[in-house]
Parts: structure tokens; C-alpha cells; sequence
């Protein structure tokens, strides 16, 4: 019992976004279990709140939902890398008992604990029209043939969960600019890559040629190095950018 | 009057809203259905949808569009659904879901969801459980996500779009959508004749509670997953939204029947799905026939695995539904201890094989990356060179909150009718996982996706005509009466932040669900639900005394847990109790016993209502065969008998190729005319 296997994480707390005061680390001892991953040691704190000096303390606040990697929900700062925190497994980070240090993402407003505010993300997808214009849910028969390639162009860049990584890792997204980020741009790829959905390209570039857009990319290319989905995103900045000119130069004459 | 009772806005002026509640494929087709109509919504989830448990699913959503000249069709679709969920399923909403399939899947592709194409640019479809049709339409293997992102963004649309009188004159600073994410719903607002007039729901970042008017009221919450703890459900999955109204009145039908999916992999946390869609593609389930067998997986030859699936139902093999699929597996690990034998524990883990290496890698990576890539990254080995190692996990609810419908002459749904998808509490609605309508006993693999997004196209509708009819808007009612029941909610709230008990409510939970999940599965067993019942009321009893683990004042997650857990016990008895009541085996629910269905006594609804504890007593369920409910002031007579006049109840035979629908087999006898009828009321 005594040299049962133990996982040790240090982890930043803060009751409020108003309170940065409460501001501390706490760190942690919980039973290592197999398979076990950054949320499952989450949850043994929350049978056991008490700290690694036997304080007591209330569990920690954390967002998450599917626990596989596909709702973007549980997206911190693990040992100073942003990811999900459930693929984020305990053999893989701390192979030999390492302490696993957790922090909340920086480049959102932050809520309590780990929890951070990523309103922004989905108020950006309302900014660029990231949707089909769609007549009506009426039955109207098949929509427009598409190609296997273009299905295999698409369906990666769909996969995008809003989980905000790419932003946090973008140089460019701080509290001087007003860069929209990756993900957004890698969006209106996407739709302007669908047969009804390119017939309202030009609505969507045009938010990408104003302030905040596609030119504030400084090609750090760290989004792609961090997005956990492996999104072609420098590759669909590149290509917005282009579009964007395009339009810019020829959009009055191509209508 | 008509068109006054159908107007924008309320006697006072204010614009009249519905409520959906929850943000997955059920609620989000149902807040689209409802903008199409002209109705504003307010729109309630625990999370930001976007995150909402559908984007789980993985394989894909079944339509019989006939793409590949194999003679499906909706009929075929209908049949083997009820077959399939062995006959408990009312027939005329089934029938609804397979007519309307092919639509549906169109209607995604319309609205931009990447689904997989055929070299000629069309839908591709794959097989699944329970058919040998190609049917299932799948976006690789993250179908859910893709169907939720579509309906998403089409939601998002409507927060854009401004609300007009019905002259067609913009309602100034009012959208037909308003978004409330991060509000967790606690009850439904009823009147002094019991009829919901609104929500009262919770901030869960400021901790505000509040009660919202709505005309009416739709939850699309979900199942109940997590009241076994781990299973393939998302950790908001606790049913806790259905629970607290069936606390109110609603009634709770079939919750006994629990699927059980055959394959996934084992976590701490969690137990992650590997789709039956790698069945579909020609996955292969096995295990050594040597139990002592010390080579790995991809070292077995041939002839030394046994494909227990394929040996036993040649006619379906690895695609048997999943009821049959799950036992299999569990008497082949459990009671025959024939799992894969693990050289470092030394014994037979309760695992099998389920083998893809067999398989062109690059229609693999097209058609099953997402779930492969969940195997790797959690399991740390390559499916494509190694036979993956799975279980069976608690999956789906088959039961939910009762909601009734209105048959047409021609077997299907009357359209528009308010009596869709309403439950018993005039009113409130219910779509999706957290209603109980369209799988029976057992439900077929992809059509939950299919079931969840035209649950929410008749459920829009009638939620429609529902508020269209209705004399007083609840916008009209006076505040007192949301007054009343915030701070009834906020009584209760204060209440829970003031236990201070020994008893931690997370390990109260885990206390909760190693019951369930070893007891009330797979296997049933009357002596051993005799427990888990007694186990159930010393949990309610312990739960009176949980301390509280967090008393902020803000994003307190302890304290809505101690909440959710409160309806999670509620369910778990709902679910224990009805399997001990039900003396037979029909789909997911087994008892060894009771090894056959029984038609006589059983082919029936299991109905449920709460009772509430009386004197420090724990609660109980009053199980009734029929009862009354009104819907806009009619009154309706409804009975537990099931509405089999489509397809009439036969054994299930999965060893033969067909059995599921005469049709399948090219064997098609001329159907006897629908049964003169066996109404649902």
C-alpha cells in the first residue's frame, strides 16, 4: 500500500477572472491508475480534494465533455504545451513519475481553474459566415454532386472543434491585435470549398480582407504545429490569402 | 382569433418564445424546424453546443437510398428496425423515421456535411449491424461531429436573423435565436393545472438562477449514460435534465433497456466507442482457440482464431445487432474466460480481438481514420498492423421520458400534429436519446443520428401547433408564478450548499455505478436486482448526507454535481427496477432465467412515475398500465400496449441471412394487409 504508484501535478488556480489575487499553485498526489490520463487524475481529486501537504481544497474547475479528442471542450496548458487534456495520458507525459504541471489557455478570458472563456471562437464563425445559405430544410432533392477529392480536401478541414489551440499558440492573437486566427480562416476554406457554399465566397473574404484578417498572419506556423486534428491551417491561410487578393484585385470584375 | 393566438408577439407586447433545451442533433434540428415555422427560440445547453455528446457518434447515419441497386428501401428500413428492436417499438413513428431517412441524409448534404463519395460523386453508404443492406451514409468515421457541426452552424445562422411580426415587420434588437450556453436546466415551470409555462435554469459561471417564460418547452437532453459511470457517453451525459422532470410528473418509459456496444476500448475515465463501422467494412471479431494462447494477435495464424460472431450467425456474422454482439462477447470472455490472454497480468483479460489488418490501408485511412486515430492515441498501438483489443460498454438509452404521436391512415405520422413527441406534461416535449420512441428493445447501429434529427422535424412542428393553439401565452402569465419557481430552485440550491456531511458525492457515484454496471447490463439476474434496488435506497439515503465540496459562489461544479447526482439515482432505479419487474428477454434485456420473449405478458410499454419519499422514506416508482393526458384541453387515453399493426412480431433468427425483412432475401411474400390496428391509446 505504502509504495503504491503515485501521479503528481501542479496545477494553477484561480477562484475568478476578477480575482487574480486567489491566483496560486496547488499541487496534487493521486493514485496512478492504468490508462490513465490527465482528466482521470482530475476526477481523483475530486473524490479526494485535499492538497499534496494535506490541505484541503476544493476540486478543480475544468471544462471537458467527450473525453476522445472530438468535442475540443478540455483544451489547457500541459507542461507548457497546449492540448487536450484527455488524450494528454500520464504513461506518455510522465513516464517516470514526473510532475505534470496544468494551466488554464492565456489567450482567453479566464473563468476559474482551468476553465477559460472561448465565446470569441464561435462569435468569429458568425463574423465569417461559416455556413451553408441554406433555402430551407424542405426536402429538395440531392444536393450537387461532389468529387472524391474534393470530399477528401474538405472533410480535414471540418474536423476543426473550436477547441482553441491554434490560438493560443498564434504570436499573433494578443491583446494589441485583432487578429481573427487560424481556425476561422481555415473555415471560410472550407466553405468556399463547397459547391453551393462558394456561391457566397465573396461575403467571406471580405471579412478576411478587413482589419483582423488573413494579412495579420505573421507565419509563425506554430497553429499547425499545435492543432491536434492536424488541419492544414499555414496551408489555408496561404490559400485565403490568395483568394483574398484575388478578389481584392478582380472582384469588382468577376462580379 | 387564429392568427391572434398564432401572433408574434404576447398580449403585452413581448415577443413570444419557445424553449429547446439542449444543443445536439435532437435539439438543434428542432430549434431549425421551429425558425422555418416563424417561431423565436430560446436555446439552453450545459455546454456550448457545438460540444454536445453527438459529436461522439462515429459510423454513420442510415438512409435506404439504394444506392448500390442492392433493393433496400424504406420498407426494408422499417422492418429490420423493428425487428431488430425486438418488436417493443411503436411501428407508425418508425415508419415515419425510414420514409423520411433518404431526405434527411440529403438535406446534411445540402447543408455541407463531407460525407464520403462513390467514384461517380455520390453518397456512399456502408453496412452495419443488423441489415445486409449498404445503408449507413458515414462522413469517415466522425459522422456525429460532422452532422452536429452542419446543424450548428445552421443554428448559428438563425442568431442572426431577425424576428418579424407576422406582417413581416422587423421586431427590433430580437433574433430568432437567443443562445443560453452554459445554463444547466433544473425544472420546468408549471402552472396551477399543470401545464408548463417555461424553465428555470442556472448560469453554471455566476451560479444565477433564473426562470424563463416559453410558450413551450422541448428537451433534447440526451441519455442517462453516466449513471454507470464509465461508459461511451460524454461526462454531461447524466440525464439529469429527464430525470428532475420525471420527478415533476413526466412519465418514463422502457427504462430498463440499456444497449450494451460490443466493442471499446477500456480508460480510467472513460470507455471509448470503436464504431461498429469497422464491422461494417469487414472488421473481424476473434479470440485465439487456444485460451493460453501467448503470441500477439497479428502472430495467430489463421486457422488456430475463432470467429465465434461469424461461426455462430452465419447469416449476419460480425454484424448481428448489438445486444446479440455484446452477450457473445461477454460469454466468451466472462463465463467462457476465452478473452486474449495478456502475458503480463497472466490471465485472460475480459477482452476480445477485433481485426482490420486485413484491410487495404488506404480505404481504411478514407472510411475509419477517426476511430482508428482514438485506438492510437489512447491504446498507444497501430490498428492497422495489430488487431485492436475491445469490450463491450454501456452505450445508448433505448427508454427515456414517454412521448406520445398520432398514427396516420397510412401507418405513418399525422405531421404537425401537437400530440408528436409531446410527454405526458402539457406542454414539454422531448427529442432524441432522452425520449423513448423509435429503437424498442435494441437499437440498430446508425440510427440514432437518424432518430435524433427527425425526432427534432416532428417535434418543431408540433411544437408549433402547440403554441399556436394556445389560449394564453405564457408571456402573459403573471411573473409571480416564475418567481415561485426560481426560488423554489434557488431554495434547494442554498439548501446544497449548506450539507456538510462525510459522504463525498463523487465517490457516492462511483459507489452507484459499480452496481449498475456489474448488475444491470448484459446479464440479469432477479436475486442480484433485488440488491441493486436495496443499493439503490441506502444511496439515496447516503446522498441526504453528502458534504459539499466546493461552496464558491462561482462556476461551482461540486454543487451542480451534487444536483445531477440527486437525478441520477432517481434514473438508476427507474432502470433497476424496471428490469427486476420484467420477467422475459427481449433485445438488451436478458435474463438468463427468462431466456425467451414473452409476448403475452410482456410485448408491452413499461410506464413509470415517481414518487417521492414520504417521511425520510427513499422514493419509489408507481408502474402504470395506462393513464390520462390533455393536450391543448383534449383529453387522451393512453394504455402500455404497443402499436404492432406495420410488421407483425416473429422470433429473431440472426442466424440466417434475411431474417430481419423478408424483402432482404428476395423472398418477398405478398404482407397481409396491416393488421386492422392495435392503437397506441
Amino acid at each position: 500500500m505504502a509504495d503504491k504508484k503515485t501521479v503528481r501535478l501542479k496545477i494553477q488556480r484561480q477562484d475568478s477572472v476578477d480575482k487574480p489575487e486567489s491566483r496560486r499553485w496547488e499541487e496534487f498526489n493521486v493514485i496512478w491508475l492504468p490508462q490513465m490520463n490527465v482528466i482521470s487524475a482530475l476526477m481523483e481529486i475530486q473524490k479526494n480534494p485535499v492538497t499534496a501537504d494535506g490541505k484541503k481544497t476544493t476540486p478543480v474547475v475544468w471544462e471537458s465533455v467527450c473525453l476522445e479528442e472530438v468535442c475540443g471542450a478540455c483544451t489547457m496548458v500541459i507542461n507548457g504545451r497546449v492540448r487536450q487534456a484527455c488524450t494528454a495520458l500520464i504513461d506518455q507525459i510522465a513516464p517516470n513519475g514526473e510532475t505534470i504541471t496544468l494551466a488554464p489557455m492565456t489567450k482567453f478570458p479566464l473563468v476559474r481553474d482551468l476553465q477559460v472563456d472561448r465565446a470569441r471562437m464561435f462569435n468569429d464563425l458568425k463574423r465569417v459566415k461559416a455556413w451553408i445559405s441554406l433555402d430551407g430544410s424542405h426536402e429538395l432533392g440531392a444536393a450537387p454532386r461532389q468529387s472524391q477529392e474534393n470530399q477528401e480536401d474538405t472533410y480535414p478541414l471540418s474536423r476543426c472543434m473550436t477547441c482553441g489551440c491554434c490560438l493560443e499558440a498564434c504570436p499573433q492573437i494578443n491583446d494589441s491585435s485583432s487578429f481573427i486566427g487560424p481556425s476561422a480562416i481555415s473555415q471560410v476554406r472550407l466553405f468556399n470549398l463547397h459547391p453551393s457554399g462558394k456561391m457566397h465566397a465573396a461575403e467571406r473574404l471580405e471579412t478576411l480582407m478587413a482589419d483582423g484578417g488573413v494579412g495579420d498572419c505573421g507565419k509563425a506556423q506554430n497553429c499547425v504545429e499545435v492543432c491536434p486534428k492536424e488541419i492544414p491551417l499555414v496551408d489555408s491561410i496561404a490559400q485565403m490569402s490568395r483568394q483574398a487578393t484575388k478578389h481584392m484585385l478582380f472582384g469588382w470584375l468577376l462580379g | 382569433m387564429a392568427a391572434k393566438q398564432a401572433s408574434t408577439r404576447s398580449e403585452n407586447g413581448k415577443v413570444r418564445r419557445v424553449i429547446v433545451v439542449g444543443g445536439g442533433l435532437a435539439g438543434l434540428t428542432t430549434v431549425i424546424k421551429l425558425c422555418e415555422a416563424g417561431v423565436p427560440v430560446d436555446l439552453f445547453s450545459l455546454v456550448p453546443v457545438k460540444r454536445s455528446h453527438s459529436v461522439c457518434a462515429q459510423g454513420g447515419i442510415n438512409a435506404s437510398v439504394n444506392t448500390k441497386g442492392e433493393g433496400d428501401s424504406p420498407q426494408v428500413h422499417l422492418e429490420e428496425t423493428v425487428y431488430g428492436g425486438d418488436f417493443l417499438a411503436n411501428q407508425p413513428p418508425v415508419k415515419g423515421m425510414a420514409d423520411a431517412a433518404p431526405g434527411i441524409v440529403f438535406l446534411l448534404d445540402r447543408m455541407g456535411v463531407p460525407f464520403n463519395r462513390t467514384p461517380e460523386g455520390l453518397l456512399d453508404f456502408r453496412r452495419f449491424g443488423g441489415t445486409l443492406f449498404h445503408r449507413t451514409a458515414f462522413a469517415g468515421a466522425t459522422t456525429g461531429q460532422q452532422l452536429l457541426y452542419a446543424l450548428d452552424e445552421q443554428v448559428r445562422r438563425y442568431e442572426t436573423v431577425d424576428v418579424e411580426d407576422e406582417r413581416g415587420i422587423v421586431v427590433p434588437g430580437e433574433r430568432m435565436v437567443r443562445k443560453f450556453e452554459f445554463w444547466d436546466f433544473l425544472s420546468v415551470v408549471l402552472d396551477d393545472s399543470g401545464i408548463s409555462r417555461g424553465i428555470v435554469a442556472q448560469d453554471v459561471k455566476t451560479m444565477e438562477i433564473r426562470a424563463f417564460p416559453g410558450d413551450a418547452v422541448c428537451l433534447g437532453t440526451g441519455g442517462p449514460g453516466m449513471v454507470f459511470g464509465r461508459s461511451t457517453n460524454s461526462v454531461i451525459n447524466t440525464g439529469t435534465a429527464a430525470g428532475s422532470v420525471y420527478r415533476q410528473g413526466a412519465c418514463y418509459a422502457n427504462g430498463e433497456f440499456i444497449q450494451v456496444h460490443p466493442t471499446a476500448i477500456p480508460g480510467a475515465d472513460k470507455l471509448r466507442l470503436i464504431s461498429e463501422s469497422a464491422r461494417g467494412e469487414g472488421g473481424r471479431v476473434w479470440v485465439p482457440r487456444d485460451p493460453k494462447e501467448k503470441r500477439p494477435g497479428r502472430d495467430v495464424p489463421e486457422k488456430e482464431r475463432d470467429y465465434f460472431l461469424e461461426a455462430k450467425y452465419p447469416g449476419y456474422g460480425n454484424l448481428v445487432p448489438r445486444d446479440i454482439a455484446s452477450r457473445e462477447l461477454f460469454l466468451k470472455c466472462f463465463h467462457e474466460k476465452k478473452g486474449v490472454y495478456n502475458t503480463k497480468s497472466t490471465k485472460n483479460e475480459n477482452e476480445v480481438y477485433l481485426d482490420l489488418t486485413h484491410l487495404p490501408k488506404e480505404a481504411l485511412r478514407k472510411k475509419l481514420a477517426g476511430i482508428l486515430e482514438i485506438y492510437e492515441k489512447f491504446v498507444g498501438e497501430d490498428p492497422y498492423e495489430n488487431p485492436m483489443r475491445v469490450f463491450p460498454a454501456v452505450h445508448y438509452s433505448m427508454g427515456g421520458l414517454w412521448v406520445d404521436f398520432e398514427r396516420a391512415s397510412n401507418g405513418s405520422l399525422v405531421m404537425g400534429s401537437p400530440r408528436n413527441h409531446a410527454t405526458n406534461i402539457p406542454g414539454l416535449y422531448a427529442a432524441g436519446e432522452c425520449e423513448y420512441q423509435y429503437h424498442g428493445a435494441n437499437r440498430l447501429g446508425a440510427n440514432s443520428l437518424l432518430s435524433c434529427i427527425w425526432g427534432g422535424m416532428v417535434a418543431g412542428p408540433a411544437l408549433a401547433t402547440y403554441r399556436n393553439n394556445l389560449d394564453k401565452s405564457s408571456y402573459d402569465f403573471p411573473q409571480a408564478l416564475f418567481d415561485k419557481a426560481a426560488k423554489r430552485e434557488q431554495d434547494r440550491y442554498t439548501d446544497i450548499l449548506k450539507m456538510d456531511g462525510d459522504e463525498n458525492p463523487y465517490r457516492l457515484h462511483q459507489d452507484l455505478a459499480e452496481e449498475m454496471l456489474l448488475h444491470c447490463t448484459i446479464e440479469r439476474h432477479n436475486d442480484q436486482l433485488d440488491r441493486v434496488v436495496a443499493k439503490i435506497d441506502e444511496i439515496e439515503q447516503r446522498a441526504r448526507k453528502v458534504g459539499v465540496t466546493d461552496k464558491a459562489g462561482f462556476a461551482n461544479q461540486g454543487a451542480q454535481f451534487i444536483r445531477h447526482l440527486g437525478n441520477m439515482i432517481v434514473l438508476a432505479r427507474v432502470i433497476a427496477q424496471g428490469a427486476r419487474n420484467r420477467d422475459e428477454s427481449r433485445g438488451a434485456h436478458y435474463k438468463p432465467a427468462f431466456k425467451d420473449r414473452n409476448d403475452a405478458d410482456f410485448l408491452r410499454t413499461t410506464l413509470a412515475f415517481h414518487k417521492e419519499g414520504q417521511g425520510g422514506g427513499t422514493s419509489t416508482i408507481h408502474y402504470a398500465r395506462d393513464f390520462d393526458y390533455s393536450i391543448a384541453g383534449v383529453p387522451i387515453h393512453i394504455t402500455d400496449a404497443v402499436d404492432i399493426g406495420l410488421v407483425k412480431p416473429r422470433a429473431r433468427k440472426y442466424e440466417q441471412a434475411g431474417a430481419a425483412s423478408a424483402a432482404a432475401t428476395g423472398d418477398i411474400k405478398k404482407e397481409d394487409k396491416p393488421a386492422a390496428k392495435s392503437p397506441a391509446e
